[in-house]
């Protein structure tokens, strides 16, 4: 521990589902607004304990969506019918039954890069650095345990308050992180 | 109210409704961790070289033979006036119908909130990809001069002249390209967590760097996990109307032309059904081995083995369905040319083509309907084998039968493959081998994070989770 670290937060180690599920619930409860919870794989009803609104990411893949077959009907249109046009077996220049197939599948693709540059984005990532990625203990909370973090940033947060309320929710480790 | 009235009763599950858990003997979080990561930690085991070695040589069989047919030209091959699509069409067809099993896997049980399929996507999701790839060298080279392959994309040339949208294999370069790059986003989305599981216990400086790279700086924080989850759901639904309209494109290759046996309203959905009953014959082939040879036994069970039999089963039934209906069509067509085509096809000098797809396809998996088969391994395994060899057949007798007797009798031929035909085929599996045993050496075979979701601590209700319901039953 150096002298002049900054302190990042309180983390507090949880040993299964049902204890991290109502620490979060407590910990939304007092009113915090800089914390998250932190555990292997999503935990069903989470969301609701911690007052997480629904994700935007659908709308980032509509948009896609919208723009891929819009694309691809406006590309196929302006090739064949405008910029070269050539006849083939007496069908029309353009139709727009010969062009959705491929127009569907590019909605399908820029749909899909939406959602995940959606996810991307809302979720700040790719990070390259994360103060909890330092912490020894927290390379658990992709393994088996179970991680509630308050920044000391929270405007809410007080060293020996924030301990209580954690120790109350159940927590046997609780530790401070730096930055 | 009453104060009766606020008690919620759960009701007590009978025996014979208890279902068999996804995760046998109760394992925990950790050790779902320990064990699929296990399998890329320590040293190779001497299966894995033995099959390693062989599989790169096939790699290089590939290539030898693509050099030769891309040096010399198409005449290497077998296709000759009048089957001028030959053994390149059918392995395309072939290979891209065994990617669709992973993709169903993947999205459609997703959609369907079929939890088993946490423990078979991952592979399935790798097969589709190496499948695909597989699929995707055949109409590159078979165009005969690959250096213009550059023309199937819509790319300015010099000439000024763009890609012809009315035809469907324009629509086929699209719909493949798209499902390999959707495939690949998929697969990719889903490993992230688990890279982040692979950063955290990596003991070289090398592993740390490079899962932590592809791990984007995963945290397994909730708000991530809120958004993360909902593009994974978007993902599967995207993907749903994506593989059923790669093959149903496919079909159209076939379909939009004015061939008999060739021209018929019911390839589509025909397709489709073959694609997934040809791609669970594969992943029973790759996952009966693998499961032993890795010992995942707890975690792809014999009710995994169980419910895919049964999805084979389901599939092969609808494909021998479009056989028999096929016949039925041709004769209610009344043409003559529809007629002969299929006479031809169970008649005709290749009728050994026909047999070996009706005995595969339509014959081999009734055996499904028997609990008995569904839990032998060695027999489970033998006919995902078949199923293999029936859905090859089935297009042999799409492409070369629909091919070599056409209208006029002065026009008709025979088909038979070259070596070279032989050698690509057989390099194409170094190719599939080699990059599936790769993945499962340096990547998680399962997905850990799925898995460990769908165990019953999982859910915080369950008394094994410290919570004080009856818990969720799957």
């Amino acid at each position: 521990m150096s002298a002049n670290a900054k302190p990042y937060g309180l983390i507090a180690e949880f040993e299964n589902t049902s204890s991290v599920l109502h620490a979060a619930e407590s910990v939304k409860d007092a009113g915090f607004r800089k914390w998250d919870v932190f555990t292997p794989f999503p935990i069903h009803g989470m969301d609701k304990a911690m007052g997480i609104k629904n994700s935007k990411v659908g709308w980032f893949s509509f948009l896609g969506g919208a723009i891929g077959y819009a694309s691809g009907m406006l590309m196929i249109w302006w090739m064949n019918a405008v910029d070269y046009q050539i006849m083939i077996g007496g069908k029309p220049m353009f139709s727009p039954h010969g062009a959705f197939p491929p127009s569907y599948e590019l909605t399908i693709l820029f749909g899909a890069f939406g959602a995940i540059g959606g996810m991307m984005f809302l979720n700040r990532l790719p990070k390259l650095h994360h103060p909890l990625l330092k912490h020894k203990r927290f390379a658990l909370a992709t393994h088996d345990k179970f991680f509630v973090v308050i920044e000391t940033a929270d405007p809410k947060y007080s060293e020996s308050e924030t301990r209580k309320l954690l120790e109350a929710a159940g927590s046997k480790r609780i530790e401070m992180v730096e930055e | 109210m009453s104060d009766a009235a606020t008690e919620i009763k759960v009701p007590v599950v009978p025996a014979e409704l208890e279902r068999v858990p996804l995760v046998q003997n109760n394992r925990s979080f950790g050790w779902i961790s320990d064990r699929v990561s296990a399998i890329t930690e320590g040293k190779a085991p001497k299966w894995w070289w033995w099959s390693f070695i062989p599989s790169v040589c096939l790699l290089g069989l590939l290539g030898a033979m693509l050099f030769y047919q891309i040096t010399t030209g198409v005449g290497v091959w077998g296709n000759h006036h009048p089957t001028m699509w030959g053994w390149d069409i059918i392995n395309f067809v072939w290979w891209i119908g065994i990617g669709h099993a992973g993709t169903l896997i993947s999205a459609i049980l997703f959609l369907m909130r079929q939890r088993w399929r946490t423990a078979v996507n991952r592979a399935a999701e790798a097969m589709t990809i190496f499948a695909v790839m597989c699929a995707g060298i055949y109409p590159g080279v078979h165009v005969g001069r690959v250096w213009f392959d550059w023309w199937l994309f819509p790319i300015p040339t010099y000439q000024g002249l763009w890609p012809q949208f009315r035809s469907p294999l324009m629509w086929d370069v699209f719909a493949v390209s798209t499902y390999f790059t959707v495939s690949v986003l998929f697969w990719y989305v889903g490993l992230i967590p688990d890279l982040a599981t692979m950063r955290d216990r990596a003991k070289t400086k090398i592993k740390q760097f490079v899962y932590g790279f592809f791990a984007l700086g995963w945290t397994g924080s909730n708000r991530h996990w809120s958004n993360y989850e909902k593009a994974y759901l978007i993902l599967a639904g995207l993907s749903t109307p994506l593989v059923l309209s790669v093959h149903s494109i496919v079909s159209l290759d076939f379909a939009v032309s004015q061939l008999p046996g060739w021209h018929t309203t019911i390839f589509p959905p025909y397709f489709v059904a073959g694609a997934v009953f040809s791609g669970f014959g594969m992943v029973l082939t790759l996952l009966i081995p693998l499961r032993s040879m890795c010992h995942l036994e707890d975690i792809i069970t014999m009710r995994h083995i169980d419910v895919m039999c049964k999805v084979t089963l389901a599939t092969g039934c609808i494909v021998s369905y479009a056989y028999v209906m096929e016949f039925i069509i041709a004769w209610y067509s009344g043409s003559a040319m529809e007629k002969f085509h299929f006479m031809n096809r169970a008649l005709g000098p290749m009728w050994w083509g026909w047999v070996m797809m009706m005995g595969c396809n339509m014959i081999v998996p009734q055996l499904f309907w028997f609990k008995k088969v569904r839990s032998n391994l060695v027999i489970v395994f033998i006919m995902s084998i078949f199923i293999n060899i029936g859905m090859w057949f089935e297009r042999f007798v799409i492409v070369v039968v629909g091919l070599y007797r056409e209208f006029l009798p002065s026009n008709w031929g025979y088909f038979k493959p070259t070596w070279v035909d032989i050698c690509t085929y057989l390099g194409t599996f170094g190719l599939f081998f080699t990059c599936f045993l790769l993945f499962m050496r340096f990547l998680p075979m399962i997905a850990i994070s799925e898995v460990k979701g769908v165990t019953p601590e999982a859910d915080p209700h369950h008394p094994s989770a410290g919570g004080h319901g009856n818990g969720g039953k799957h």
